[in-house]
């Protein structure tokens, strides 16, 4: 892809990119910009073009052959994968959907609505209610997980779905998200209008400030989707049944125990493969109306 | 909740009704846990006679005694100093490249800017885990390509999974995981500066290195302080990838940074009071270094940084 699109402008000094250096071709492309960005790309995709690579690999092939050379071993590398403990793979990746989505839609929907509540209301300790919700954000997980597992444990919770998905439903992040986004695309009037129509203001949320929330409402979903989902540490410290794992957690036991049996590397391997495609497909599907810029907080006004 | 009743608060109840979700959660799952572990962090365990039976075992007041073994504690500190060599290494080139890249980007008649923006923002999709376990595999002679390469060539094949290398090896996951998420942060300040400021450089006849350094980076200074102020905290707190490293190599040990030091005086020795006062050092450490760093970098222009921090 990447030498199909440099040779279309190429021609026109009638040398090869890479050699070419006068000012006439410097004119129409930028190269040094262009390369260094090529090469970002290529040490970004490295790994991810091993894994790929490395999942068609039977156990005897991934230290014997090089690198970069697809082995015959992956439909054996999936069976064995599914057959592994009776498909407990595939139980952690549905048990890591469970987390990231059902995580992310109670995620979303409680910064929308606190988020909304902070930027259309003027009302007493609003900036104070905003600067204690937002010192979560710089509060270390670890100062939270240790005491969170012993709470939680007390409640009997500890060790239940429960004990992963609450603690990340208020997202200090999606929160400010969502109160600079409501307060660029709901305009005041619009709130206005909607009281001296007689709704209530539930009604005017739900009805017609939620729907103008939508494009930065995807943001805080997906950002919190990928949280949630790339988490480790908490899982780490709530779980010990294995069959309530998230892919995080259970592709590092196989691979511990893979230290003890390198059999299990291959499994690992192909796991982890399959354990990214989600959300890369996730990225390149959303990426058509989802502006990464919203991440940063930027919004066009 | 009908409408109704919604109605009764009126305009002035309803804010409060709408934070009331975050205010109930932040107070379960942040206020309570924190004073938790601030409390656990002054109390210790005491055993009474040979220890058995009911009461035998008690919660007394310990003062700053669990702090003082946090402190003079050797493998805390060890992993302490560890992990600011390690974030000394993170941080300036993770952030350097993110800036690079994004000046590139946000250059004229660059070439696949689409592509190429996505394929290093990919590794954001990529858990901590799964990138620590992809990229060490690639770490082991007998697999990697680079060992591979330097086999070919008669060049020395340096250990990265033991002493110096290991920090080089350690680094290259973090920056390789979040350089990407950076760039897009610079990036979309660069995308804001508006194109007269360019125009007036360019008929003062200043080059595109010259515009880079003298009008954008100053320009962009506030989403630079932020994305360093974040970077800081999640490097201080690493964990995930050192642990995840553990099962390739000996020479990461399972205090190999205080965060995993903690993780095992809580789980693997079942002191929970030493553990809690291990986080609540982590953690103060973590805010004065950061807190210390948004200082310094805006003694001069705090006014654009607070502004950048509310939108």
């Amino acid at each position: 892809m990447s030498s199909l699109a440099v040779r279309k402008t190429a021609p026109a000094a009638g040398t090869t990119p890479g050699t070419a250096q006068g000012p006439p071709l410097r004119r129409r492309i930028a190269l040094v910009p262009t390369l260094t960005l090529l090469l970002g790309a290529l040490y970004c995709l490295l790994p991810v073009a091993w894994v790929v690579i490395a999942a068609t690999k039977s156990g005897s092939e991934l230290f014997s052959t090089f690198t970069f050379l697809p082995g015959t071993g992956f439909t054996d590398n999936l069976s064995d994968l599914n057959a592994y403990r009776e498909g407990v793979y595939w139980q952690w990746m549905g048990n890591s959907a469970l987390y990231a989505g059902v995580g992310a839609l109670l995620s979303t929907a409680v910064s929308a609505i606190s988020g909304y509540a902070l930027a259309i209301y003027r009302f007493k300790g609003r900036e104070a209610v905003f600067s204690v919700l937002m010192a979560g954000v710089l509060m270390p997980p670890v100062i939270l997980a240790i005491p969170q597992y012993l709470l939680l444990a007390k409640a009997d919770l500890a060790d239940t779905y429960g004990a992963v998905l609450l603690p990340l439903v208020l997202s200090p992040y999606g929160v400010y998200l969502a109160r600079i986004y409501a307060a660029a695309a709901v305009p005041a009037d619009v709130v206005e209008a909607g009281r001296m129509d007689g709704a209530s203001e539930w009604r005017i949320f739900t009805r017609i400030a939620l729907p103008m929330m939508v494009p930065g409402l995807v943001t805080v979903f997906l950002f919190q989707f990928v949280a949630v989902w790339n988490n480790f540490l908490l899982p780490f410290i709530m779980l010990s049944d294995d069959e309530k794992f998230p892919i995080t957690l259970g592709l590092y036991t196989l691979l511990e125990q893979g230290s003890n049996t390198p059999a299990l590397y291959t499994l690992v391997i192909t796991g982890a493969l399959l354990a990214v495609l989600p959300l890369i497909a996730l990225f390149l599907v959303v990426q058509r109306f989802w502006s990464l810029d919203l991440l940063s907080g930027a919004v066009k006004s | 909740m009908t409408s109704a009743r919604r109605k009764s608060y009126g305009v002035k109840g309803a804010p409060y009704a709408f934070l009331l979700p975050a205010t109930v959660l932040f107070t379960l799952f942040f206020a309570l846990p924190i004073g938790y572990a601030i409390w656990l962090s002054l109390h210790k365990v005491q055993v009474k006679g040979l220890g058995l039976g009911s009461g035998a075992r008690q919660e007394v007041w310990a003062g700053l005694e669990n702090y003082t073994d946090a402190l003079s504690d050797s493998e805390f500190l060890d992993g302490a100093l560890r992990v600011l060599g390690y974030g000394a290494i993170v941080v300036p080139v993770m952030l350097g490249l993110a800036l690079v890249l994004a000046l590139m980007l946000d250059s004229e008649k660059v070439r696949l800017a689409p592509f190429t923006r996505l394929a290093i923002f990919l590794p954001y999709a990529v858990p901590g885990v799964v990138a620590a376990l992809l990229w060490g595999f690639l770490y082991l002679p007998d697999v990697s390509p680079f060992y591979f390469v330097l086999d070919r060539l008669g060049l020395p094949q340096p250990d990265l999974l033991d002493g110096g290398g290991l920090y080089a090896a350690l680094s290259n996951i973090a920056v390789w995981g979040g350089t990407g998420f950076n760039m897009i942060v610079i990036y979309t300040s660069l995308q804001a500066i508006p194109a007269e400021v360019y125009e007036a450089a360019k008929l003062d006849g200043a080059t595109p290195l010259q515009i880079a350094l003298r009008v954008k980076i100053p320009m962009v200074t506030p989403s630079l302080v932020l994305t360093f102020f974040f970077s800081i905290i999640a490097t201080l707190q690493v964990f995930s990838e050192p642990t995840t490293l553990k099962p390739l190599t000996n020479s990461v040990s399972t205090t190999w940074s205080p965060l995993m030091k903690v993780y095992v005086d809580a789980f693997g020795k079942g002191d929970i009071h030493g553990a809690a006062a291990g986080a609540v050092v982590i953690a103060l450490v973590t805010l004065v270094v950061s807190f210390g760093f948004l200082r310094a970098a805006n003694s001069r222009n705090k006014r654009d940084v607070s502004q950048g921090a509310a939108g």
